[in-house]
């Protein structure tokens, strides 16, 4: 059950406009993160969300504060969603002192407790059962959030994704599940190693759980959608699993200039581009092209003043290479 | 004072941390209604309720994978996965999440549960359900790693895991679990990083884990008895943290080293151990560090031959007294 964008004003000015604006930051910020790569100011590897932005967005609109936020190695967008300033995701990729994890971590790892985003994972699939684990821990004591985990279209066929679904339904879990399928497993089209034409969708029922399939880069369907799963769970009526159509505009890591893509696919997926698409959406409804502009140029002032933030912090101090291996701060394995 | 197996002392030590704190849950696989394959979880299910003592699908990543989530967000999780062996289904938990994440996250967050797992061989279960696994959890940093040998021993080290504010893997051997002990009454509380001299000798050392302690013990009475060496043995009982100070005050005291390790020969715990008494007491060495291990071979299941696998008694003896006395 596709579900396509259905306009009408159930979202409302407000929620629209933070909606645009977390897609607007998302796309500035990584277009950043792009361009401090080239000035080979970021090290390492990096995985960008261009192109997926209305994940990111309707979900971390959709999601409250104390809601748990599980990502993958793909999780700058996750990361600011939840209100994670700028200058601790970029500053985490540059691997200096600001970074979120004061480059301890490095882009694959991005985690805020503070935000509730609790960790991004980089071992495909490890997270699912984490999340099942922060759910647990939150029906057992009655706490009120909901785990949100997320994760691409190459984790369906990983075991992990099976047992977390099956483990999720058993204990009626307040877990939502987001499988965004941007259509390559790093570089390989999905379609070709899989099963089922629905990575996540049709995987769905063997978990007795709903199918549903959104279109990934309309930011009011995830909104809806998501708002109305994350309910469910908190609730108390279980996990759902939810697959957003989207397509990631750029290659799989900094290494990747994505040139297995057939002619043209870029193209066309670029008329669907989730910011296009909003900036229409703001439109239709009568927003006004100034809130829109504002929106815009305080985003880039926002990704200036971060990008000279991040610039002017020094590395850790060494200190931190023996830090917290142990739960009391330090390293110490023998006496 | 009173007299328990090594299975119910396992059940003494969960229901005495489930008693004192409520945020220690558990989970794993026939743990909860049948009481666990080893009988060593038996009534927890019945004490502490379905919310607390929870039966979970054959899942091991998921089993550990929900483990870690649920400690890493406020609980002190126990879980079980059955036999050691199957460490090797769910390893990413145990080598690249739960012991990375304080580190990664700079401190950010904490990882403080509890892996029982039933370890070692002896019981002719063959190659995949035997084996002493301790060094595939040694070897990685942010992990702690016990191994006990007696059933007071795994109340109070039990107790001293769940507490603990780390990974704990806390290996509990298979053929141990219908010896038994006496056990004091009232709250039992070890700790971590510690040896245990358990017989005083002058002459060599032998270290040893879980059911190699038993049989270093029986060989140490025929040493005395039979040879007229008097050999001090140590259970090392925690592997990390190591307790390097009591393992090198009794080469100190002995100048001779033997490590007793149910483990295949390559890079078992001892040969850590061995690596740390050169560099570091080399000078109080009479001879050279010799490790008696399994050979460098799966386990097989017939008892005749998983007998001449594992180190028992008489070869720990014919090792000690033809190197003592070569």
């Amino acid at each position: 059950m596709v579900q396509t964008t259905t306009a009408n004003d159930d979202i409302g000015t407000e929620t629209r406009l933070e909606l645009f604006r977390l897609q607007v930051e998302i796309r500035d910020c990584e277009k950043r993160a792009y361009d401090l790569f080239l000035q080979n100011l970021i090290k390492g590897t990096s995985h960008l969300s261009l192109g997926q932005e209305a994940i990111a967005a309707g979900f971390g609109v959709a999601m409250k504060k104390g809601d748990k936020s599980f990502c993958t190695y793909r999780g700058h967008a996750h990361t600011l969603a939840r209100g994670v300033p700028m200058e601790g995701m970029l500053g985490e990729l540059m691997l200096r002192d600001i970074g979120l994890m004061r480059g301890k971590g490095g882009s694959m790892h991005l985690t805020s407790v503070e935000h509730g985003v609790m960790g991004s994972y980089a071992i495909i699939g490890a997270h699912l059962p984490i999340a099942c684990g922060s759910a647990w821990r939150a029906q057992y004591l009655s706490e009120p959030d909901v785990s949100v985990c997320f994760f691409g279209d190459g984790t369906t066929n990983i075991g992990a994704f099976h047992e977390a679904l099956n483990f999720a339904v058993i204990w009626k879990l307040p877990v939502v599940f987001v499988c965004e399928n941007n259509l390559y497993m790093e570089y390989t089209p999905i379609h070709e190693v899989t099963a089922v034409h629905n990575p996540a969708g049709d995987r769905a029922s063997a978990y007795g759980l709903e199918k549903i399939v959104i279109d990934g880069n309309d930011a009011d369907v995830v909104y809806r959608t998501a708002s109305a799963a994350i309910e469910k769970a908190r609730k108390g009526e279980g996990p759902s699993l939810i697959e957003c159509l989207t397509y990631r505009h750029s290659g799989h890591s900094r290494a990747d200039p994505a040139k297995y893509r057939p002619a043209g696919e870029l193209e066309k997926w670029m008329e669907r581009d989730p910011l296009k698409i909003y900036r229409e959406r703001l439109s239709e409804f009568g927003i006004s092209g100034e809130a829109v502009q504002a929106i815009e140029a305080e985003s880039m002032r926002k990704v200036e003043a971060a990008t000279e933030l991040c610039k002017a912090s020094p590395p850790a101090p060494v200190e931190l290479l023996t830090a917290d291996v142990y739960a009391d701060g330090g390293w110490a394995w023998r006496n | 004072m009173a007299e328990l197996s090594y299975r119910d002392a396992v059940i003494r030590g969960i229901s005495q941390e489930m008693e004192r704190d409520n945020n220690v849950v558990f989970l794993g696989e026939d743990i909860a209604k049948a009481g666990g394959v080893f009988k060593a979880t038996v009534g927890l299910y019945e004490k502490f309720g379905p919310l607390r003592v929870r039966d979970t699908p054959i899942s091991e990543q998921a089993i550990l994978g929900a483990a870690m989530g649920a400690a890493m967000t406020g609980l002190r999780p126990i879980a079980e996965i059955m036999f050691s062996d199957f460490i090797a289904v769910c390893y990413d938990y145990i080598a690249n999440e739960m012991p990375k994440l304080a580190y990664m996250t700079n401190g950010q967050m904490s990882c403080p549960l509890v892996i029982r797992t039933g370890n070692g061989g002896g019981l002719r279960f063959g190659a995949q359900h035997s084996q002493s696994i301790e060094n595939w959890t040694m070897m990685i940093p942010g992990l702690k790693v016990v191994a006990p040998s007696s059933p007071v021993d795994v109340i109070g080290l039990m107790a001293a895991a769940i507490r603990d504010n780390n990974p704990v893997i806390f290996h509990e051997h298979k053929a141990l679990y219908s010896t038994k002990g006496e056990v004091p009454d009232g709250e039992i509380v070890d700790t971590l990083g510690t040896a245990k001299i358990l017989r005083p000798g002058k002459d060599c050392t032998i270290l040893a884990l879980a059911m190699m302690v038993h049989r270093a013990m029986e060989a140490a009475e025929i040493l005395a008895r039979d040879h007229g060496i008097d050999a001090e043995v140590v259970d090392v009982r925690s592997l990390v943290p190591l307790d390097t100070q009591t393992i090198l005050g009794s080469v100190a005291k002995t100048g001779r080293l033997f490590t007793v390790e149910e483990n295949p020969r390559l890079l078992g715990w001892g040969a850590e151990i061995a690596s740390i008494v050169a560099d570091e007491a080399f000078w109080d060495l009479d001879g050279p560090i010799v490790r008696i291990t399994t050979p460098h071979i799966p386990l097989p299941a017939a008892d005749h031959l998983e007998d001449l696998a594992i180190p028992n008694a008489a070869r720990i003896v014919d090792k000690i007294v033809r190197v003592m006395n070569g």
